[in-house]
């Protein structure tokens, strides 16, 4: 897989396993239509493979009886599935106004230098990482609030930079 | 000092009294702190008289707009026929707002009481709570009370015994300030791109699924159970005397340049001067605080003397020359640049617009670039009447708020601090032995 795909590598489906196709039957009972399941199915075609290809978003449009062009529609509205691969660990730090008067700007700089990554949205030449500049995680109080793929940090500071980093593997 | 530290004395904890106590998130716990009997006493009552006791208790939205929450309520018709919905609004994502996430986080049983509460008076048996994508604590806690609240009977097809069903159920957003709209949440929801959908017709009318639905913000339906167990008229004296119309208990959450920041239970109607500099601290040493925003980024900038003229409550923070919308306070001080700021709240806003409406679209984008020439020293005398030209394109003239939101920092911090804008243009723009010479 090139760091830099556009979705089109080849992918198994995710809802052959019992266990997915359980958890999707159990989700869809919540919900008067099956286009409502939309979301919560591709959070889960994100959970197992890391990233939402147009073979998942495809996979899911036959399951929900929906036109692949649709869900591709929706999944490119929202910022959280990803359309390519990305790093191992995928760390996103929030800079909006109220992280930014706390400093937010230098956590993001030393990342980008510790993690290898260099740029914003790159994944680091290891595979390890990609960062990203987000907008608002809710969490001003707790300046500067790092997410890192589902764990939420909050606090971090330049100087917490080096053992956040040691402490994924 | 509010949550994350010891409370201030001069909080009223109702909604955060549990915060930071990790066995108030088990049923058993909250149990124990006398959770679900307001739930219990509810399915006994008529769905009439609990909307009624939130009439008279004065509650009003938590999530910014402030609409009597009873009133709302009394829009679902009973007895039409239809299914009704129930939606949490729990996307809290207005910069500068993070209450929402402590009240998931500590006491995710006081809103699932509420949910159960508010479904029931308005003659729903499905809530859904719609937690913005990012907020994996909150929804994983969320999730584990949820799991306990059903297998103990509390909601489902028999409540408590009550032979009333009250399902209650999260959905995960996926990034995107928007579906904080509540139109957008209803669409996000069904599946589909969160774009605000034109009112009328009104949620009530035809919201979720096209059915009859009513939207609450997290607080609002968590400050439900104490009403009904202390009744309304306990409630309405949280507020300042002449000024009936702001009642209750309002988590504030601070944060920015300030000594304490987290979030602070105050009184509607408590001095917003006193709030700042006693109980959140004040200005960090050597500092002096100087543009506060003091309702989440929508809302406009007050200048120190303002703020610190204002009470908080929806009047007083109106006549304070701003809004209490989420009461999410953004407190900037005189170390920074504070245009650079704006143009940050105008980039987000250009980030987050749905792309809908042509003066949003258009509006958000060009300001956020006419925004940023200025902060790179590359302004012009021209912008800033540009910018307000832009401004008022945007205001009252979309679909959703959105656009009115990017354009109130701008048109508010040109009117109340021109002249941090006038220096960075002539700064920069004077020919260099003009700018020797001055």
């Amino acid at each position: 897989m090139s760091a830099h795909g556009h979705g089109t590598e080849p992918h198994a489906p995710v809802f052959t396993a019992a266990a997915a196709r359980a958890e999707l039957d159990d989700i869809l009972s919540r919900y008067p239509t099956k286009m409502a399941a939309l979301l919560p199915a591709l959070w889960i075609v994100q959970r197992e493979r890391g990233w939402v290809s147009e073979d998942g978003m495809r996979e899911v449009a036959e399951l929900l009886e929906l036109t692949p062009a649709y869900v591709k529609g929706v999944v490119t509205f929202y910022t959280m599935y990803h359309q390519h691969p990305v790093g191992k660990h995928f760390v996103q730090v929030c800079t909006t106004s109220p992280c930014n008067v706390c400093g937010a700007e230098d956590v993001v700089n030393a990342l980008l230098k510790q993690t290898g990554c260099g740029e914003l949205g790159v994944m680091s030449p290891d595979g390890k990482y990609t960062v990203i500049e987000v907008e608002c995680l809710g969490a001003c109080g707790f300046a500067t609030p790092v997410m890192i793929n589902e764990d939420f940090i909050d606090g971090v500071t330049v100087e917490r930079v080096p053992a956040i980093l040691a402490s994924l593997e | 000092m509010g949550y994350p530290h010891q409370p201030h004395e001069r909080e009223t904890l109702v909604l955060s009294k549990h915060f930071g106590e990790a066995e108030a998130r088990t049923l058993a716990g909250w149990k124990q702190r006398g959770g679900y009997r307001a739930l219990d006493r509810a399915l006994r009552m008529e769905p009439a008289q609990i909307v009624d006791i939130v009439k008279a208790s004065g509650l009003r939205g938590r999530g910014g707009a402030g609409f009597p929450t009873g009133i709302k309520w009394s829009f679902m018709k009973p007895g039409d026929g239809k299914p009704h919905y129930l939606c949490c609004n729990a996307d809290e994502s207005e910069p500068g707002t993070f209450k929402d996430r402590e009240i998931m986080r500590w006491t995710p049983h006081a809103l699932i009481e509420g949910c159960a509460i508010g479904a029931y008076a308005i003659g729903a048996e499905t809530a859904y709570i719609y937690i913005r994508g990012e907020f994996t604590e909150p929804i994983r806690v969320m999730e584990a009370a949820l799991a306990e609240a059903r297998a103990a009977g509390i909601i489902g097809s028999n409540a408590m015994g009550s032979g009333r069903k009250v399902d209650v159920w999260v959905h995960r957003g996926a990034g995107a300030y928007i579906c904080g709209e509540e139109t957008a949440m209803m669409n996000s929801l069904e599946g589909r791109r969160g774009n605000p959908r034109i009112k009328p017709p009104f949620p009530a009318v035809a919201g979720l699924f096209g059915q009859p639905t009513t939207i609450n913000n997290v607080e609002t339906l968590a400050a439900v159970p104490d009403i009904l167990v202390n009744g309304a008229e306990w409630y309405t004296k949280f507020s300042r005397p002449d000024n009936p119309k702001s009642t209750g208990t309002k988590l504030w959450s601070v944060c920015g340049n300030i000594q304490r920041p987290g979030n602070y239970e105050m009184v509607m109607g408590f001095p917003f001067g006193e709030f700042l500099h006693e109980v959140c601290g004040g200005a960090l040493p050597g500092r002096k605080l100087r543009a506060i925003i003091p309702g989440g980024s929508s809302v406009p900038i007050q200048t120190l003397d303002e703020a610190e003229g204002s009470l908080m409550d929806y009047e007083g923070m109106i006549a304070g020359g701003s809004m209490l919308g989420s009461a999410g306070c953004i407190v900037i001080d005189d170390a920074q640049n504070l245009v650079k700021q704006i143009a940050r709240l105008v980039r987000f806003y250009a980030h987050e617009s749905c792309a809908q409406c042509t003066q949003c679209r258009e509006g958000t984008g060009w300001s956020q670039r006419i925004m940023e020439r200025i902060v790179a020293g590359d302004g012009t005398a021209e912008d800033l009447d540009t910018l307000l030209s832009i401004a008022d394109n945007m205001t009252g003239k979309t679909i959703c708020v959105l656009s009115d939101s990017c354009a109130t920092p701008i048109v508010s911090g040109i009117q109340k601090f021109r002249e941090d804008f006038e220096a960075l243009i002539k700064r920069r723009t004077m020919h260099p032995v003009a700018a020797a010479v001055a």
